[in-house]
């Protein structure tokens, strides 16, 4: 449990995706069997046993403690979960802390009663950190910022092996991946996929710079939408359905009604979307449906879930990746029919050439398009993003020139710098024009820029809240970003896409900046 | 006749902490004519006094921060002796804090009063261990006086700087100490562990460090750091004052480690707040279960707590059945307050 507990401690404080690799590996590397299997689930999100509410920890912990002195102890922390972990009295004698093993196995078969009492044992025993850990472990979530897909990088750097390896058999593994383990370290054979239900890596598009347009050979292209939604991937296979994100995590639990549709024997490859009416919604209203463990009847009623394909993996037991593209669409559509609910077909856009294509990007403004993709007609479903086959091309961004009022330090590399800016457009109030806060950006500009910014900060800092400070309007930012929806938890009514810093318009007075109504007639109308 | 009560002759008053009988103050806030000072932090230890009285360490360190403000007359006296200011006996004990500092020891008339000053339990390379001394009344620091504050053994502390440093050798790790005590004892336990490479400081520390060499206190080879060069500063490790460990000055460093030794960074909120990426809790204050044994230790039936979370150290100690209250001075754990 101690070195588990100081790398949850470690990945914490450390903000560097980089940092945080590190540090996994060399847990990986160190910690023994079946311990690191089990630390490797909790950072994946497979750990599954009787958690424990708060409530019953604070009981605990009232047992044992002065309540004025919690009391006091717990205003100045503000955590309960850390407040528990640093005033749990030590009890002489209680000197064998578990490991994560005895942590998790025992947590797995024990009855809801038996949990307080294995809980306070095992607090007399571990020392600040360790108590932490647990809690952390034992009220769910261990929010560390790490995804399960970076702590399968780290696992693939350490084995040195491809992620996508990982990706591919992950699913027919479970914790505390005893095979998986010897497999990395050279003891035993690669353990076979799950072929059932399995995750296949995605094949992913690059960016198309201003130099691939010129040469491209558009004759061998297909295009289509590139959709504003989340790429999903559709595995079902002997009576089991799974729907998986990009990364291959599993986002089924937050949409049963596309599970429930799944009643075919494929994999495919689509669009994850809200769609009412025959119109796809902004994807504010796809964001409500994900991260949920259920979903309430109301919001599968107001944001119904859609799932617009474009490729075909394998049908039925048969695998054609290794096929072109053009044949699998056939395959695709023949598969399709006449049409199935909740699902529906990219369509194949037809373009006369360089200048119809270009003409066809600059269009691409109505709701739920981001720009098109393109795809060699003859290419091969492979995983991972390789260069030539598959480009995206995203329509020009959105701009707006608005007013800086506040910034944040950053964090890592950024610390020493105020890096994270908050930014206003300007309306009517009644007593004059006022800013209000319309989004946040901490990207876009050069590390020259970023000293120029920093300084600029400094200099017109007109009030400091711990790591923010209040500037002065004086300072007008050229901010791209993607679309704009309307938002209740914004205080200005909309929020930003993908908000970046285009130019920093030292030229231009504050006064000019553009206005929040501006930015309002750029939300999209399906 | 019985002992006068120190109540009777211990006043608060706006210059700090004032002794009757002897006419003196104990670490006053503001300029005085005759000051008892207990150590060097700028809180506890003003300019431009007339007559100050305390170790002669801590005096060095005074000549050295202050310079020809540090006092009019300058009064050594050591561990152990005796002085009498007016009516009362003045002494000073071990407080081990940092170097020099002491608790005071006054004595009026068969009443004894210990003024502890800041004070810790746990042992320190760089100063003498605290030394309960028995009085009517033990004047107490409070800065971390909550039950939340156990202060992990300092060893492991340190130990996990040198393996953060072994994982990312490619950065520098920038530590954050307050020049007078933190620096040095870290310095001191990071020898200790076996790491005898050099060490860079900032400009900030020099001075005092300089001045714990001559006092006896061996810190190995220190580089200055801002006298080196970006690639020199790869993969090691520089103390820095917290207030420059996050801001510009750290910039000329290679990707650093922002790291910083304080006791509140036992309060993980705090940490990510500051921006720091490896906390070491690691104060020259007492935590929770060595302020309420010293009080145990030392037997005083009546205790005073100053600076720090008074109202929870006050509660434990009258419930354990001494006779506790707050006393408030102005002004003191002003210097630590950011990193006890
Ligand atoms: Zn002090
Ligand atoms: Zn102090």
């Amino acid at each position: 449990m101690k070195d588990f507990a100081a790398l949850l401690d470690a990945l914490i404080f450390t903000p560097s995706r980089n940092g945080k690799l590190r540090h996994m590996q060399a847990y990986f590397a160190t910690a023994e069997d079946p311990h690191r299997g089990w630390g490797l689930a909790g950072l994946t999100g497979g750990l599954d046993f009787k958690s424990a509410k708060p409530a019953l920890v604070r009981a605990l912990v009232e047992e044992r403690v002065d309540p004025a002195l919690f009391r006091w102890s717990y205003d100045f922390v503000g955590d309960l979960a850390e407040t528990v972990a640093l005033i749990w009295p030590a009890r002489p004698g209680a000197n064998r802390p578990p490991s994560l093993d005895e942590v998790v196995t025992r947590l797995r078969l024990a009855g809801k009663s038996e949990v307080p009492g294995l809980l306070a044992g095992w607090l007399d025993a571990l020392d600040a950190t360790g108590r932490w850990a647990l809690l952390k472990l034992i009220t769910g979530g261990l929010r560390v910022g790490v995804s399960a897909r970076l702590a399968k990088t780290a696992l693939a750097e350490f084995g040195q092996v491809d992620v996508a390896e990982i990706e591919e058999i992950w699913h027919g593994l479970e914790p505390p991946y005893g095979p998986l383990f010897d497999w990395l370290e050279g003891r035993g054979e690669r353990p076979e996929p799950n072929e059932s239900v399995a995750f296949r890596p995605m094949m992913l598009a690059n960016p198309l710079e201003d130099r691939d347009f010129e040469s491209l050979d558009f004759a061998a292209y297909l295009a289509e939408w590139k959709w504003d939604g989340i790429r999903v991937q559709l595995v079902a296979r002997n009576g089991e359905r799974r729907l998986y994100s990009r990364t291959g995590d599993d986002i089924g639990r937050a949409f049963p009604d596309i599970i429930e549709a799944m009643d075919f024997e494929a994999v495919l490859d689509g669009e994850l979307l809200v769609v009412r009416d025959g119109q796809v919604a902004p994807f504010n209203d796809l964001q409500q449906r994900l991260g949920r463990k259920t979903v309430s009847a109301k919001l599968l009623d107001s944001n119904p879930a859609h799932v617009r394909l474009y490729d075909m993996l394998f049908e039925g037991g048969e695998d054609i990746r290794p096929l072109r593209l053009d044949e699998r669409r056939q395959r695709l559509e023949s598969w399709y029919g006449a049409g199935r609910p909740r699902f529906d077909l990219s369509p194949v856009l037809s373009v006369a050439g360089r200048e119809a294509l270009a003409g066809l990007r600059a269009e691409a403004r109505t709701a739920g398009i981001e720009g098109l993709m393109l795809k060699r007609a003859d290419s091969a479903y492979v995983a991972g993003r390789p260069k030539g086959p598959w480009f995206k091309w995203k329509r020009d961004p959105l701009t707006l020139d608005v007013v800086l009022m506040y910034a944040q330090r950053g964090h890592g590399k950024r610390s020493s710098f105020y890096s994270d800016y908050t930014f206003g457009a300007w309306r009517d109030s009644e007593a004059g024009a006022e800013l209000v806060p319309v989004g946040k950006a901490y990207f876009g500009f050069t590390d020259e820029e970023l000293r120029q910014l920093d300084k600029w900060v400094r200099d017109n800092t007109v009030d400091r809240f711990g790591p923010v400070r209040a500037v002065a309007p004086g300072l007008v930012l050229e901010v791209a970003f993607d679309a704009v929806h309307p938002s209740t938890r914004h205080k200005s009514g909309l929020a930003m896409r993908f908000p970046r810093v285009k130019r920093i318009r030292w030229d231009k007075p504050a006064d000019e900046a553009d206005r929040v109504e501006t930015l309002a007639a750029l939300v999209e109308t399906a | 006749m019985s002992a006068p009560h120190p109540e009777t002759w211990l006043q608060t008053r706006p210059e700090g902490l004032y002794c009757l009988p002897g006419d003196f103050f104990v670490d006053p806030h503001r300029p005085v004519d005759r000051a008892v000072v207990t150590h060097g932090h700028a809180d506890h230890a003003r300019p431009n006094n007339q007559a100050v009285l305390a170790t002669p360490e801590t005096l060095a360190i005074m000549r050295a921060r202050y310079r020809e403000q540090a006092g009019g007359s300058l009064q050594p006296l050591r561990y152990g002796e005796r002085e009498r200011i007016g009516e009362v006996e003045v002494s000073f004990a071990p407080a081990g804090h940092v170097l020099g500092s002491a608790q005071a020891v006054l004595e009026w008339r068969g009443s004894r009063v210990v003024i502890s000053g800041d004070y810790k339990r746990r042992r320190d390379p760089t100063c003498p261990a605290f030394e309960p001394v028995p009085c009517d009344v033990f004047v107490t620091e409070a800065t971390f006086g909550l039950p939340v504050f156990t202060h992990p053994d300092d060893g492991e502390e340190i130990r996990k700087l040198l393996t953060s440093q072994a994982l990312f050798p490619e950065r520098t790790h920038v530590v954050g100490v307050y020049a007078l005590g933190k620096a040095q004892r870290v310095i001191c336990r990071l020898r200790e562990e076996g790491y005898d490479r050099p060490l860079y400081i900032h400009g900030a520390l020099q001075a005092l460090c300089d001045l714990y060499q001559e006092l006896g206190v061996v810190l190995g080879e220190l580089r200055p750091a801002t006298a080196s060069s970006k690639q020199e500063m790869v993969g090691q490790i520089v103390l820095a004052p917290p207030s420059a460990i996050a801001d510009r000055w750290a910039r000329r460093l290679s990707d650093p480690v922002v790291v910083l030794a304080s006791g509140w960074m036992r309060v993980r909120q705090r940490a990510k707040q500051r921006g720091v990426e490896l906390p070491l809790v690691m104060s020259d204050h007492a935590d929770w279960p060595e302020l309420t044994r010293t009080l145990e230790d030392v037997g005083a039936p009546e205790v005073w707590v100053t600076h720090g979370s008074e109202e929870a150290l006050v509660h434990w100690a009258n419930g354990q059945g001494f006779r506790a209250r707050a006393l408030s001075l102005i002004g003191r754990g002003e210097e630590e307050q950011e990193v006890a």
